[in-house]
C-alpha cells in the first residue's frame, strides 16, 4: 500500500475530486440560497437534468462550450421558474412539486435525447484549460487545481459572491428573514415572494450550470439520468452545511473525492473490485448523515408557503 | 355618551384639524363572520387611543386594516382627510404607520441591528454603525436599553417589544400601534410600557394601544374607544375620562362591553369550610428530571372536592410537575396514588380511564389539533374507545352528537362542530378543552393556568367551571401565576420555587402574606 500515495495518485485524486465536486457544490450551494430563503427544493434534480442536457446539446451544435454553460443555466432557470409559479406563488407542496419536476425532467430529457440520439452518441472535444502562471507548476495541486478549465475558477467565485451576500448585504438579512420569518420581513415592508422567487431562480441558474458541467466538463457526453443523484447530495450538503457557503464548497469536494475515487485507484493500480469502489460516495453519504446528520439545521419556515395575515 | 357626533369621533366641531387618521365606516367580513360592522375611528397625535373589547371583538381585524394586512370591504381609512387604500404592510410604513404585533415581527436568528436594517437596499450593505446610533439616540430619549448586537432569539419578549417599538420611532411612525402589547409581559414590564407610550405621546406620536385588559385601558389610555362582536358601541372622550374617576369610567366600560347585565366583583369569594373528603390524589417523593428546571421531592395530597393551588412565579417546575402527574413525562423518583392506586407507571390513556385529567396551559399546539374539526379534538384523547370507534373504524354520527351536546353545555360560541378548532378564538378554544376534560368521570383535575390569556368573561367562566368541578367531588390542582385567582378558589395553596415545593398554606387571612413570601424565595 506504500505505492498508494504517490504523486500520480494524489493528482487523479484531486483532479477528480474537483471534477466531480463542482456540479456538487453548485447544487449545494444552490440549494443554501433557496433554503435560506425558506424554500426546499426538491426539484434540484431535474434543474440540473435539464441544465446538463441543454448545456451538452448547445455546446455541440455550436461549438462553443460557453453558450453551452449559459443556456445549461437559463435551462436550470427555466425549471426553477415552474417551481417558483407552482411553490412560492400558488403555494402548492413543495415536495410533491419537487419530485414532479424532477420525474418529469428526467423522463423528457431521456426521451429527447433518444429521438436525437438513437443511433450515435457524440461526444464533445475536451475543455480547454487555463493556466494560473507560477501556480500551475505546483508539484500535485499545480495540475490538479490551477491548470483547470475556467469554469472552475467561476464556480468557486461563486461561493465567496454568495458568501459576501449572505454575510454583508441587506439581500442576505432578507433571505435569512425569509426562511425564519417571513411575516417579519413582509412586516418591515419587503415583498417575501419576491425574495423567495428570486432565490428559486438562482438555484436554477446554478443547478443548471452545475449540470452543464458535468455533460460538458465531466463527461463530455449526454447520458440519460446522468447526474444520477447529485441534485439530493446537493440537498444534504446545504443542510450539513448550515448556512455557510464556504462549507459546502468542502464537503462538496470531499463527495467528490469520493466519486473519483476509482479512478484515483485504477491509477494507483489497487485491486479492488470496481463494484465496492463504486459504493463508496454513497458509503460515505451514509456515514456523515449518521455522523453529522443531527447537527444539520434547518431555517424555521422551510417548506411553508407565506400568506400574509393567515392563522 | 352615545351622543353619535361625539361617540363615532370623526367629524370633529368645525375649526379643529382633520385627525391623524380616521377610520371612516369601515367593514370587514370574513366567511361566516362580520369582523368589523360599520366601524369609525378617529385618531389623534398626542393620545394613547384605546380599543377595547374581548377577545373576537374585532380589535385585531381593525389593527390589521391598518397595517395593511387586510383591506377593508366597505369604508374607507383617511389620514390626514385625504383617502389612502393601505394594501401592503410596506404602504402602512411608508404612511407613518408602525404596528407592534401580539405576536413579535422580529427574525429571531438575526440581532437587533439587522432586524431594523432589514428592508434596506438589496445590494447594501447594513449600516449597522449607522443604526447603532441612531438606536442609542432614541433608546436615551425614551429611557431603554437595547444592546443593539444581541441576537433578538435571546431576548426576553418585554424586550424585543421595545426593539420593535425603537424601530417604529426610527422610521419616523407618527402612528405606532400596540396589539395586545401586554398579553405577554409581567406586571411590571406593563408598567413599563405603560410609561413608555407616554413618553412616545409627549413626543407627538399617537398611539393606538389594543387590550381587552380594562385596568390597563383606564389607567394607560387618554381615549377609550370600545369595540363588541365587531361593532363599535361607544368611545370615552380625554376630557370625560378625566371628569370621572377612574371606578366610574370602569363601570361605564363594563356596560358598554358586556351590555346590560352587569359583572360585579366576583360573588364566590372565600370558598366554603375545608372539604374532609378522603385523599383522592397522594404525590409522595416525586422527583422529576428536567434539564432547566428539574422537580424534588415533592410530597401533596389532594381531597375530594377540594381544590389546591399552586402558586408560584413561572417556569418554576410547575408545568413538569404537572405533565408528570399526567403521565406525558417521567418520574425519577417518587410515587403517584389516585384513590389508593399506584399509576406512575400507567400511560397517559390508562390515567385518563381511572379519571385523571390534564387541562393543558398550551391550548394551541398540546392541547388541540388546530386544523381538525372541533367534534374530534373533544375526543382526542379517546381516539379508538366505543361509542366513538368501533373496532377500529371512526364513527361520525356519535362523535357529533357528543361535540353538540359538549358545546351547548360549555358554550363553545362556533358555526358548528366540524369548524376546525384554529379557527375560534382563545376564549372558546379553551371552553373546548374545558368540555372535553371535565365531562364523563373526572375524579382529579389538573388546570395549568387555565385563564392564561383570555378576557374577563371567560375567566368568570372558566372559575366557574372549576369551583363546580370540585363541587362535583373532583380532587383539583389549580397552576396559576394569578396570585387573585389562587386566592380566589383555593382551599390550600402550595408554592413552588427552582422545581420544590417550598411550603403549603391554608387560605384563610394572612394567606396572601405567607404566600408571597415563599414566593419571593424568603424560605432560601
Amino acid at each position: 500500500m506504500s505505492a498508494l500515495f504517490t504523486e500520480a495518485f494524489l493528482t487523479a485524486l484531486i483532479l477528480g475530486a474537483v471534477t466531480a465536486g463542482i456540479p456538487l457544490m453548485l447544487a449545494g450551494l444552490g440549494e443554501q440560497i433557496s433554503e435560506k430563503a425558506g424554500v426546499l427544493n426538491i426539484g434540484i434534480e431535474g434543474m440540473m437534468l435539464i441544465g446538463a442536457y441543454t448545456g451538452f446539446l448547445v455546446a455541440y451544435f455550436t461549438g462553443s462550450i460557453w453558450l453551452g454553460f449559459f443556456s445549461g443555466s437559463l435551462g436550470g432557470m427555466a425549471v426553477a421558474s415552474l417551481m417558483a409559479l407552482f411553490c412560492v406563488r400558488l403555494g402548492l407542496s413543495q415536495i410533491v412539486i419537487g419530485i414532479a419536476l424532477t420525474l418529469g425532467a428526467e423522463g423528457l430529457t431521456a426521451l429527447l435525447h433518444h429521438f436525437q440520439f438513437s443511433q450515435s452518441y457524440p461526444r464533445l472535444e475536451a475543455v480547454e484549460s487555463l493556466a494560473i502562471p507560477g501556480l500551475s507548476a505546483l508539484p500535485v495541486i499545480g495540475p490538479a487545481l490551477f491548470d483547470r478549465p475556467p469554469i472552475i475558477y467561476l464556480a468557486i467565485a461563486a461561493v465567496a459572491v454568495t458568501a459576501w451576500v449572505f454575510r454583508s448585504t441587506n439581500l442576505g438579512l432578507a433571505l435569512q428573514a425569509a426562511g425564519d420569518k417571513p411575516a417579519a420581513l413582509d412586516a418591515a415592508g419587503v415583498d417575501v415572494i419576491a425574495v423567495r422567487t428570486g432565490a428559486v431562480l438562482t438555484t436554477g441558474l446554478l443547478a443548471g450550470l452545475g449540470g452543464a458541467f458535468m455533460a460538458e466538463v465531466g463527461a463530455g457526453i449526454f447520458v440519460p439520468f446522468m447526474t444520477n443523484g447529485a441534485g439530493f447530495i446537493g440537498i444534504v450538503l446545504a443542510m450539513l452545511a448550515r448556512g455557510r457557503p464556504l462549507w459546502v464548497l468542502l464537503g462538496a469536494l470531499l463527495f467528490g473525492a469520493c466519486l473519483s475515487a476509482t479512478t484515483a485507484l485504477q491509477v494507483a493500480g489497487v485491486d479492488i473490485p470496481t463494484d465496492v469502489i463504486q459504493m463508496l460516495p454513497f458509503a460515505a453519504v451514509l456515514a456523515i448523515l449518521v455522523v453529522f446528520g443531527r447537527r444539520a439545521s434547518l431555517p424555521p419556515a422551510l417548506g411553508s408557503h407565506y400568506v400574509r395575515g393567515a392563522r | 355618551m352615545t351622543d353619535p357626533a361625539a361617540s363615532s369621533g370623526i367629524h370633529p366641531s368645525p375649526g379643529m384639524p382633520d385627525p391623524l387618521i380616521a377610520l371612516d365606516h369601515v367593514t370587514k367580513r370574513f366567511p361566516g363572520v362580520v369582523a368589523n360592522d360599520q366601524v369609525s375611528v378617529a385618531i389623534w397625535p398626542g393620545e394613547v387611543h384605546v380599543l377595547l373589547g374581548e377577545n373576537g371583538a374585532g380589535k385585531s381585524t381593525l389593527v390589521g386594516m391598518l397595517s395593511g394586512i387586510q383591506q377593508p370591504d366597505d369604508g374607507g381609512i383617511l389620514i390626514e382627510g385625504r383617502e389612502v387604500s393601505i394594501d401592503t404592510p410596506a404602504t402602512a410604513l411608508s404612511l407613518g404607520i408602525g404596528t407592534v404585533f401580539q405576536h413579535a415581527m422580529l427574525v429571531p436568528s438575526l440581532t437587533v441591528a439587522e432586524n431594523m436594517a432589514l428592508g434596506g437596499k438589496a445590494w447594501t450593505r447594513p449600516d449597522r454603525q449607522g443604526i447603532r446610533r441612531d438606536m442609542d439616540k432614541v433608546c436615551t430619549d425614551l429611557g431603554i436599553t437595547i444592546d443593539p448586537h444581541a441576537r433578538v432569539g435571546s431576548l426576553s419578549l418585554g424586550e424585543q417589544q421595545q426593539v420593535e417599538i425603537v424601530r417604529a420611532v426610527l422610521r419616523h411612525s407618527r402612528v405606532l400601534i400596540l396589539d395586545e402589547a401586554t398579553a405577554m409581559l409581567t406586571p411590571k414590564g406593563a408598567q413599563e410600557l405603560g410609561a413608555l407610550m407616554r413618553r412616545l405621546v409627549a413626543r407627538g406620536l399617537a398611539v393606538i394601544f389594543i387590550t381587552h385588559k380594562l385596568n390597563e385601558a383606564v389607567e394607560f389610555g387618554d381615549r377609550i374607544t370600545v369595540l363588541r362582536l365587531g361593532r363599535k358601541v361607544g368611545e370615552i372622550a380625554p376630557d370625560r375620562l378625566r371628569t370621572l374617576g377612574s371606578e366610574a369610567v370602569t363601570a361605564e366600560i363594563l356596560r358598554l362591553m358586556f351590555g346590560s347585565h352587569v359583572v360585579g366583583a366576583d360573588t364566590g369569594g372565600r370558598r366554603r369550610p375545608t372539604p374532609t373528603g378522603e385523599t383522592v390524589l397522594a404525590l409522595s417523593a416525586i422527583d422529576v428530571p428536567d434539564e432547566s428546571v428539574p422537580v424534588r421531592g415533592v410530597d401533596l395530597t389532594i381531597r375530594s372536592g377540594e381544590i389546591l393551588g399552586v402558586a408560584g412565579i413561572d417556569g418554576n417546575g410547575q408545568k413538569q410537575l404537572a405533565e408528570a402527574i399526567a403521565g406525558q413525562r417521567r418520574l425519577g423518583a417518587g410515587t403517584i396514588r389516585l384513590a389508593g392506586v399506584a399509576i406512575e407507571t400507567l400511560s397517559v390513556a390508562d390515567r385518563r380511564r381511572l379519571g385523571l385529567r390534564y387541562v393543558t396551559d398550551d391550548r394551541l399546539n398540546e392541547g388541540t389539533v388546530g386544523s381538525f374539526p372541533i367534534a374530534l379534538n373533544l375526543v382526542l384523547k379517546q381516539v379508538g374507545e366505543e361509542p366513538f370507534w368501533f373496532r377500529g373504524v371512526q364513527r361520525s354520527a356519535p362523535i357529533a352528537d357528543h361535540a353538540r351536546r359538549l358545546v351547548s353545555e360549555f358554550d363553545v360560541r362556533t358555526p358548528g362542530v366540524e369548524t376546525a378548532i384554529g379557527k375560534l378564538s382563545g376564549g372558546n378554544i379553551q371552553k373546548a378543552l374545558l368540555a372535553r376534560e371535565l365531562s364523563g368521570e373526572a375524579r382529579v383535575v389538573i388546570f395549568a393556568k387555565p385563564t392564561y390569556g383570555l378576557d374577563v368573561q371567560n375567566i368568570r367562566a372558566t372559575r366557574q367551571r372549576i369551583r363546580d368541578a370540585a363541587e362535583r367531588g373532583c380532587a383539583v390542582m389549580l397552576i396559576s401565576t394569578d396570585l387573585e385567582e389562587i386566592l380566589e378558589l383555593s382551599d390550600r395553596i402550595a408554592v413552588m420555587d427552582q422545581g420544590r415545593v417550598v411550603g403549603v398554606v391554608d387560605n384563610d387571612a394572612d394567606a396572601r402574606s405567607r404566600v408571597g413570601a415563599l414566593m419571593s424565595g424568603a424560605h432560601r
